[in-house]
């Protein structure tokens, strides 16, 4: 039998064990001494988190189809193992095995939010593996990154031996057969490393250097070694056909987050919200056939016993066959005892007949993402919803024996005024009235109207990338002013009111856009004690505050500074498929508050119809 | 119709909760094909019921789970099918038709074996003579007096009339890769009534002998699980049938 890393005294001593020993259903047992490499997947987050994170069981499948590779599981340990370990000495270690990770050729990193950059440290650390890629011998594995928060790597590059842009499936045999000829020619790990750097999508920060103005902005980036591109293209899968599916995903004892069974339907969204990350990133949208889907969906249950499935994407609205996958499911699935858990719906007849199939309808609630409260601002912000779609939706609900909505809004929006905001509540008190508009004796009780505000974060390679963030003391006034307008309404007391907290979303926007100065505070930030920062219980504005004093980080450069429309930001070698001058076009459309309409309306030519697919493409054929 | 399934719980698994366990075998069932029986409602849900949960931390030989299925495979395909899709550490040893009015097992629950063994050296193993011996004594009391701590309350208990049988015994098992280990057998009261947990017992024994018992640098091994019919202690499992 498979001997544990920690002792049987460790393990009952923290809470979940489960979340250490590994072994569950679908995980891979291979012969660690019949593959050329050992590959550790990390997500830096709790086992429960991690476990819910469908990019790693793609990875994890699809790299242990090789049949030289065997790739095990890594997550942070929570905060009372953590301390156990660093006191024992104990090194991290991946759950297949049980052997440290240190001992493997690659530790590959997904980093999905800002907010788990301490985590990463915290892995590292545990893993006996030295915080600076440059520090690091073949003693050590090589560390890559990937993931969203890796289109702006470089507040973490100094962490990383490399780092993987785009989408998983695309070069990483590449990279496996590279680094397999390198060890095998007995390279150097910076020899190796710059071979690596020739793959497309691949950066190896150690390799390119940058310099700055005197006013603290980039003047230039470059590579320093031949050979190397200056600017690195994401990898992108263009027919979604020819890549596998983890249809035998790992199913955890514990709960997982997502404890369901995920079926992908689409990459990218056509949609285009000017503060959304994703929609820019993942262009073209590519959705996956529905008879492939199908077929999955059948075989992900059979392998996992889960009894709930769900579907994933950025917009399932607009997967053309939703109507047919969704039937479908019901069809095969209903009977068996296994829900369907369907994603946030556009609100019309179609996703209200089907939500009373799926769901009890008293218990269920209906959920609209308006993100902001004024047309004016949800057109700046192009998010083509209309009051008008959504007092239709909300009354056709209401009829139909709903009574609980939930609104979602974000407050801090570039030109954002007073109207605007207040706009938030009183649309919520629109829905409302349109609620008691129901005769008494046909409707149930009182409505349940849950408004929650967001405060905007500006992204890299989004139109807002040049624009200012708000303040603490500004976003909580906009707040106070949504509750304070709320409290005067007619309806108030069918209404509640959630907001975010400032201090982290003020961290998020310094890390978001941070450059390569970053790094020596997010280390000190760990240093000081701070780990598992999107865990409310154990993030510490104030000992984040002193790892910015004590760097000399200058917070306001990086949150509330105007960006000139020529500044070379620190993403800017990277390549995501949409061009900066169309970003900076949507950038002054949201200022004229013009929509743009979405892609399969018409084309408004970002750029990514350089990869000949997808939406581009779409009856064009 | 009801099953009555048996199964071993090893390894690493000892680490995983009755409710994961029981999460766990909702997920096996449908893997492995069974026809189970669902509640009704919206949220439908498999009908299981399990005879006495085992605490994190100990292994175990007897488990016992009651399911609800509407149709049924033999014994031997069941069983084939539901270890193809056990984890390493969990077995199925048994698959049997129960009566219709099979009460749950949850209330049936009488006595239950257990070996307790040192997962480090102990020199109370040292002579097994003088251990035997001591064990005569120790059950040799007119009574054993314990204080029982519950969620609530503490109350002194006399453990003699709850302890079947207590000997110095070895504990083989190929899966915890232990061979003729020296252990303790234990019978004791089990049930929703009255429980005895064997780390009770070996705690006042010990205190018999003037030691302090360190349960961490012990395991505890569940081998069987009993009810009583006519008198007589009958292991649960064989309550069912076996389905040709």
């Amino acid at each position: 039998m498979r001997k544990l890393a920690l002792s049987d005294d460790i393990l009952l001593k923290v809470d979940k064990p489960a979340r250490y020993i590994g072994n569950e259903v679908n995980s891979a047992k291979k012969n660690k001494h019949d593959v050329d490499i050992r590959f550790c997947m990390c997500f830096p987050d709790v086992y429960e988190i991690g476990m819910s994170h469908l990019g790693i069981q793609i990875l994890y499948d699809m790299f242990n189809r090789r049949s030289d590779v065997y790739c095990e599981r890594v997550y942070s340990p929570w905060p009372d193992l953590s301390e156990i370990m660093k006191e024992k000495q104990i090194p991290l270690f991946a759950l297949e095995t049980q052997d440290p990770v240190k001992e493997f050729d690659f530790l590959g990193i997904t980093i999905q939010y800002e907010m788990c950059y301490t985590n990463i440290l915290q892995i590292l650390d545990l893993s006996q593996i030295p915080f600076s890629a440059t520090e690091r011998t073949w003693e050590h594995p090589l560390v890559i990154g990937g993931g969203p928060c890796t289109y702006n790597p470089e507040p973490i590059a100094e962490f990383f031996d490399l780092f993987y842009i785009g989408e998983g499936e695309v070069v990483y045999d590449q990279v496996f057969d590279v680094y397999k000829a390198c060890r095998k020619e007995g390279l150097s790990r910076r020899e190796t490393l710059i071979r690596l750097a020739k793959i497309p999508s691949i950066y190896v920060p150690s390799l390119y250097e940058v310099t700055y103005k005197e006013n603290g902005t980039i003047a230039t980036f470059e590579p320093t070694v031949e050979g190397i591109p200056s600017h690195i293209e994401k990898s992108i899968v263009m027919d979604t056909s020819k890549i596998g599916y983890p249809e035998h995903p790992v199913v955890p004892f514990i709960k997982a987050t997502q404890d369901r069974v995920v079926l992908e339907i689409q990459r990218g969204c056509i949609r285009g919200c000017r503060f959304c990350q994703a929609g820019m990133l993942y262009r073209p949208t590519r959705p996956r056939d529905v008879n492939e889907l199908k077929a999955m969906a059948k075989e992900m249950i059979t392998s996992t016993g889960y009894d709930e499935i769900s579907l994933s994407s950025l917009s399932s609205s607009d997967y053309k066959d939703l109507k047919e996958l969704i039937t479908f499911l019901i069809d095969n699935f209903e009977k068996k005892g296994v829900n369907i858990s369907l994603p946030s719906l556009r609100i019309d007849a179609f996703s209200l007949d089907i939500m009373s199939k799926v769901q009890d309808i008293r218990k269920s609630s209906l959920t609209f993402a308006p993100e902001a409260g004024s047309q004016r601002m949800r057109n700046v912000i192009n998010k083509g919803l209309t009051e008008e779609n959504i007092l239709d939706g909300a009354g056709m609900a209401f009829e139909g024996g709903w009574q609980k909505v939930k609104l979602y809004f974000m407050l801090g929006l570039p030109t954002e005024t007073e109207d605007d905001i207040k706009g938030i509540p009183e649309l919520a008190e629109k829905i409302a009235r349109r609620y008691y508009e129901i005769p008494k004796d046909q409707r149930n009780g009182k409505c349940n109207i849950t408004i929650s505000t967001s405060f905007f974060v500006p992204k890299p390679f989004t139109p807002f990338q040049w624009v200012p963030m708000c303040t603490k003391e500004q976003f909580l006034e906009r707040a106070k002013l949504v509750n304070d307008t709320m409290k005067e309404q007619l309806n108030k007391k069918s209404m509640k009111y959630n907001w975010h907290h400032a201090d982290v979303t003020i961290l998020e926007g310094i890390l978001a856009r941070g450059d390569r100065n970053i790094a020596k505070a997010i280390r000190r930030a760990y240093e000081l004690g701070c780990v598992f920062d999107a865990w409310d219980e154990y993030f510490h504005v104030e000992k984040w505050d002193q790892a910015f004093a004590d760097t000399n980080i200058d917070v306001d450069f990086y949150t509330i500074r105007p960006r000139q429309k020529d500044e070379i930001f620190p993403w800017d070698f990277l390549d995501c498929g949409v061009s900066k001058a169309f970003l900076y076009r949507e950038y002054e459309r949201a200022k004229q508050e013009v929509v743009t309409p979405n892609c399969r309306m018409a084309c408004s030519g970002c750029g990514a119809m350089k990869y000949e697919g997808g939406v581009c493409l779409e009856d064009k054929n | 119709m009801k099953i009555r399934i048996k199964f071993s719980k090893h390894g690493c698994m000892k680490f995983i909760g009755h409710l994961d366990i029981m999460r766990y075998f909702q997920k096996a069932n449908i893997r492995a094909g069974l026809d189970v029986a669902y509640s009704e409602g919206f949220n439908p849900h498999q009908i299981m019921s399990f005879a006495a949960p085992l605490g994190v931390g100990l292994t175990s030989d007897a488990e016992y789970m009651d399911i609800q299925v509407k149709t049924t495979d033999s014994t031997a395909d069941s069983l084939a099918r539901l270890n193809a899709v056990m984890v390493d550490g969990m077995q199925i040893l048994e698959y049997k038709r129960l009566p219709d009015d099979a009460k749950k097992s949850m209330s049936l629950v009488a006595l239950a074996d257990y070996y307790v063994y040192p997962k480090i050296e102990d020199s109370v193993f040292d002579n097994l003579t003088i251990l035997t011996n001591q064990i005569t004594k120790f059950m040799a009391q007119p009574e054993i007096l314990v204080i029982k701590k519950t969620k609530k309350s503490e109350k002194v208990i006399d453990l003699k009339p709850h302890i079947h049988q207590f000997s110095m015994d070895f504990y083989n098992s190929k899966e915890e890769e232990c061979l003729n280990q020296c252990a303790f057998f234990l019978s004791v009261t089990t049930g929703s009534e009255t429980n005895i947990r064997p780390e009770l017992v070996v705690n006042a024994f010990y205190e018999f002998l003037g030691r302090e018992f360190c349960e961490s640098n012990f395991q505890i091994h569940r081998q069987e699980v009993y009810t009583q019919i006519d008198g007589k202690y009958v292991p649960l499992g064989e309550m069912g049938e076996d389905i040709v």
